[in-house]
């Protein structure tokens, strides 16, 4: 037996000083932060509500056929602005197209950017957010400065001048880009600031001690700690990015047609308010209603993934 | 200096001249949470006489502080329920005043000090000003007399340089400083009894030992009762003359200071004791008392320290015990107490 | 008792001062915190030297600078006859081995989203030499038991322990890698009073049975007097007195320790009238402009004209209980 079983088997012996006879830990806490995180979010209404509906517009974006069967392109002119019919459920627009179908094939664009663009800034943001908050000193100096003033260009002024003036061509990539450029300073700023509260954690000082490098640390001890402020606001973002999407679009300075964009639709839309409401009303709600669901689920998980979970 | 009786009514009925400042009895709090209910308080009783001091002596989950915040009627509603038990301020029963009535008592009459100066304080006021706000408040006074007042509440607890500093920060002042500021805020209209929760635990021992001279000091010119929450040994013996031993939120043990510290007769009380280094003696080897305080989610059924007492039998496990009278004067919820008390002799 | 008496970590003139700095672009110093100012101390094989004092005095910085969590600003730390402050990094990894370290706050120092097995098993996977991996799970489950706890427990995360129970998971973080020296910081401060005793008997059941030595860390003198061999005493970066318990706290040498000491509340109604406490006036002075000469002249009521002009080395005696005191006291109660 070695050393150590000796010891122990003393210490099992009764000794008052040990802990054995009282190990019942807090009741019915099985599992880690996250676990307990989901079983809290699968009873709040909110959660569910917005969760259903986000996969709902997911799966609309990546299956469309599943909803209509119609060709959103395949457009009679003869149907010209038709109102909401059984045949069209939803109208259809000055060219004939079933507006039903376009409002669903819009679903992808937008889903789309607002995945790619949130992803996007967020590894950008994840990557140097954490240098700067882990290492302080010269390299934070710069890299905060330098997202100091990135943070001082407007979105969307700054969104219209650069595709106007650089892209001849403005498809889902360029305006992705476009966005993704304005869009991380936000991020990062959040990123850092959390980075460095956890830095500054007892466990991080122990893990040190340890002789843990630095990268595993930022690995295991700080990002896993400091990231719950940067799923929340990624996932508002998402419904942010969405909306930003459509307002270009809608300023004629992101999508061109014939590309399929609620913001396209509802710039169209813009001349016919009073004659066609169908055309601005579907959209439009649908883009509202994506733009909620994200911000709720937002919301729900800023709840669950609090720092106060202990 | 004596202070005069102030009020002849409280809410309207008549003040008691016999009886004593605070007389809390068999109090009773819980909390209504997700997770269950939260017996935070069950079974509080002691009474404050004029220029004594009750110690309420416990650990985390003793239900010490929730006590207190129940005599000043601060506990949060929901969660916290005050479920039973009467709080009588100089005869007058305060659960059942309206809340216009009881805000008038408190402050007034029951002040209260809190661990933490730096978060009780308002970071953005001078102290000076936050100081005379009571009077202003309270007593109608105008700035600049309030604002005299305060300053010499400064110096009454021995702020130096009082005149100057009024007009400093919170953060600007070191922890026995700000302590110190607080107390003056409690002070300040003249109160009856002051509760003290943890004052001086967040400070170095230096300072704890000024702040408590303070307290000492202010109760001797005032007369006033103090009620000193903690769960330091030490200070208990230093300044209590009356300490109350809490567990699980419940009384466990009761009585004069030297009674209860030289012949204790609860399992838990001896435990802490025999488990306390001292600074002036050579101790060998410490006697821990096993295992660690209930979650109150899941009290253990019958007496709550049953787990962790080596005296525990059968009857323990089916019987809360009742509170025994070792001596006069004194209470003590053991089973065995008789047993318990010669063992340590 | 040769070996016991050697000395296995040496500290000399240790100094580490904060820049205090303003400014947001180019950051300017306008002044500097002297939070360790010149300590020299030695640790013996299987002693406990415990460093106490107030807050401020700079008993933490000392043990972060030990650990090179913080960059020493002058003086030597000699372990294995290197210097602890020049080792390169590889060099300071394998030192990480044989000097570890307990935190005081139970709930901070363990990391909420790692389980007990993990958390306790990391500082194999840096130093994979230490243990093979087949063996490591088998550790796990005797450190466990050695301090105490289930070991069935060892995919639990912490927040699922008491407070006492974590500060015995960071215990056994700090054998896993089997050192010789642990740094205790605090590790029953932020406990219950009930559960500190617990703590204490197994921090010295451990030191006797795998021969540590602990710099012992706390500003709770009875506890300090109970667990500790020698006691060094701190006042604004500097040690102000230092020697073995009875020298230290019944033949108390020094103004600062006799005003520490009686400050302490005896948990005795008796002994109230018996104690004679000295207050000391006001504030601890910044220690970003201490007092000229002896730090604790502005508090002292022996401090008389060369106190302001001659700081106090902290001298030999020839008992082995060093002061730093131009008036130290030279009793010698009778001992029982």
């Amino acid at each position: 037996m070695s050393d150590l079983e000796h010891i122990a088997e003393r210490r099992l012996g009764g000794d008052p000083g040990s802990d054995l006879a009282e190990l019942e830990p807090a009741a019915g806490r099985e599992g880690s932060l996250y676990a307990d995180a989901w079983r809290q979010l699968r009873r709040r209404p909110i959660f569910v509500i917005s969760g259903l509906l986000i996969l709902l517009l997911i799966t609309m974006a990546l299956f469309p056929s599943l909803f209509t069967r119609v060709d959103p392109r395949s457009c009679d002119l003869a149907d010209s602005l038709l109102r909401p019919s059984r045949e069209h459920w939803f109208g259809t627009d000055v060219q004939g197209c079933d507006y039903y179908a376009r409002t669903i094939y819009g679903a992808r664009v937008s889903i789309s950017i607002g995945i790619l663009v949130t992803v996007s800034s967020t590894l950008i943001a994840v990557v140097f957010g954490s240098i700067a908050g882990f290492y302080g000193g010269a390299t934070d100096t710069i890299i905060a400065r330098i997202t100091d003033i990135w943070f001082a260009i407007p979105t969307i002024l700054g969104g219209i001048v650069i595709l106007r003036s650089i892209f001849s061509e403005r498809g889902l990539l360029q305006v992705s880009l476009v966005l993704i450029v304005l869009g991380w300073p936000t991020m990062l700023r959040l990123v850092r600031s959390s980075v460095m509260s956890a830095k500054e954690m007892d466990y991080v000082d122990a893990a040190r001690a340890l002789g843990v490098g630095d990268f595993r640390i930022i690995r295991r001890h700080i990002l896993p700690n400091a990231i719950a402020p940067v799923i929340v606001y990624a996932t508002i973002t998402v419904g942010v990015i969405i909306s930003a999407e459509a307002a270009l679009s809608f300023l004629g300075v992101g999508l061109q047609l014939p590309a399929i964009s609620w913001g396209l639709m509802i710039s169209v839309a813009q001349n016919r308010i009073l004659t066609a409401p169908h055309l601005l009303l579907f959209p439009g709600l649908f883009l509202s209603v994506t733009v909620f669901s994200f911000i709720l689920m937002g919301d729900a998980l800023r709840d669950a993934l609090d720092p106060r979970l202990r | 200096m004596v202070t005069a009786i102030k009020m002849d009514t409280i809410g309207g009925r008549p003040v008691d001249p016999a009886a004593p400042l605070l007389a809390v009895e068999d109090l009773a709090v819980e909390f209504r949470i997700d997770a269950g209910v939260v017996r935070a308080v069950n079974g509080l009783s002691y009474t404050v006489e004029r220029g004594r001091t009750v110690a309420i002596l416990g650990e985390s989950g003793s239900g010490k502080s929730v006590g207190a915040q129940a005599v000043m009627g601060i506990i949060d509603s929901p969660p916290g329920f005050v479920t039973g038990g009467s709080v009588r301020f100089r005869g007058v029963e305060l659960l059942d005043l309206p809340e216009q009535e009881r805000r008038r008592v408190r402050g007034n009459r029951i002040a209260m000090v809190f661990q933490d100066a730096l978060t009780a304080l308002n970071p953005v006021f001078p102290v000076g000003w936050q100081i005379a706000e009571m009077f202003r408040v309270h007593r109608g006074l105008g700035r600049a007399e309030a604002g005299e007042r305060a300053v010499e509440l400064m110096e009454r607890v021995r702020i130096p340089l009082a005149r100057e500093r009024a007009g400093s920060y919170p953060h600007e002042f070191s922890g026995g400083m700000r302590q110190r500021v607080m107390i003056a805020m409690a002070l300040s209209l003249d109160p009856d009894i002051l509760i003290a929760d943890e004052p001086t635990t967040a400070l170095d021992v230096t300072v704890q030992a000024q702040i408590m001279s303070l307290l000492a000091a202010l109760q001797q010119e005032t007369g006033m009762g103090l009620v000193l929450i903690t769960h330091d040994l030490g200070v208990v013996a230093e300044v209590a003359d009356e300490v109350v031993v809490m567990y699980a939120g419940r009384e466990v043990e009761k009585g004069p200071s030297l009674g209860v510290y030289h012949r204790p007769a609860h399992p838990y009380t001896i435990g802490l004791m025999d488990s306390l280094p001292r600074r002036d003696q050579h101790t060998e080897r410490l006697t821990a008392i096993a295992g660690s305080p209930p979650d109150l989610l899941d009290i253990p059924s019958g007496c709550a320290f049953r787990p962790r007492c080596p005296h525990a039998r059968n009857i323990c496990a089916r019987i809360e015990p009742p509170l025994f009278e070792p001596e006069d004067g004194r209470v003590a919820a053991c089973h065995f107490w008789e047993e318990v008390q010669r063992g340590r002799a | 008792m040769a070996e016991r008496d050697s000395v296995v970590l040496r500290v000399e003139h240790l100094v580490k001062y904060f820049p205090i700095t303003r400014g947001i672009l180019f950051k300017k110093q306008i002044g500097t915190v002297k939070a360790v100012d010149d300590v020299s101390f030695e640790l013996r094989r299987g002693e406990t030297l415990g460093l106490v004092g107030e807050s401020g005095c700079g008993k933490t910085t000392t043990a972060r600078t030990i650990l090179r969590l913080e960059q020493a600003t002058s003086g030597h730390a000699w372990y294995g006859g290197k210097d602890i402050f020049t080792l390169g990094r590889s060099e300071l990894r394998e030192l990480r081995r044989e000097i570890q370290v307990i935190f005081q706050d139970p709930y901070a120092s363990l990391n909420p989203r790692m389980t007990v097995g993990d958390i306790i098993g990391e500082g194999w996977r840096v130093h994979p030499g230490v243990l093979p991996k087949q063996r490591r799970r088998a550790r796990i489950h005797e450190l466990l038991e050695l301090v105490g706890l289930n070991p069935d427990h060892i995919n639990r995360y912490p927040h699922q322990f008491s407070g006492g129970q974590r500060q015995r998971i960071g215990v056994a973080r700090a054998l896993a890698l089997e050192p010789s020296v642990v740094i205790c910081d605090e590790p029953v401060s932020a406990l219950d009073v009930s559960v500190q005793a617990q703590v204490v008997n197994l921090l010295e059941d451990i030191q006797d049975e795998l021969g540590l030595s602990y710099l012992f860390i706390a500003h709770d003198l009875s506890v300090v007097r109970h667990i500790c061999d020698r006691i060094a005493v701190m006042y604004l970066g500097k040690i102000v007195e230092q020697g073995d318990e009875f020298q230290v706290y019944d033949d108390t040498a020094h103004p600062y320790t006799t005003a520490l000491l009686s400050a302490v509340p005896i948990p005795d109604p008796a002994a109230r009238s018996l104690n004679h406490r000295i207050l000391l006036e006001g504030d601890v002075p910044s220690p970003a402009d201490p007092p000229s000469g002896c730090r604790f002249r502005t508090r002292c009521w022996k401090a008389q004209e060369v106190c302001a002009s001659a700081e106090p080395e902290l001298v030999e005696r020839g008992i082995g209980h060093p002061v730093a005191c131009h008036f130290p006291q030279v009793e010698f109660a009778p001992r029982t």
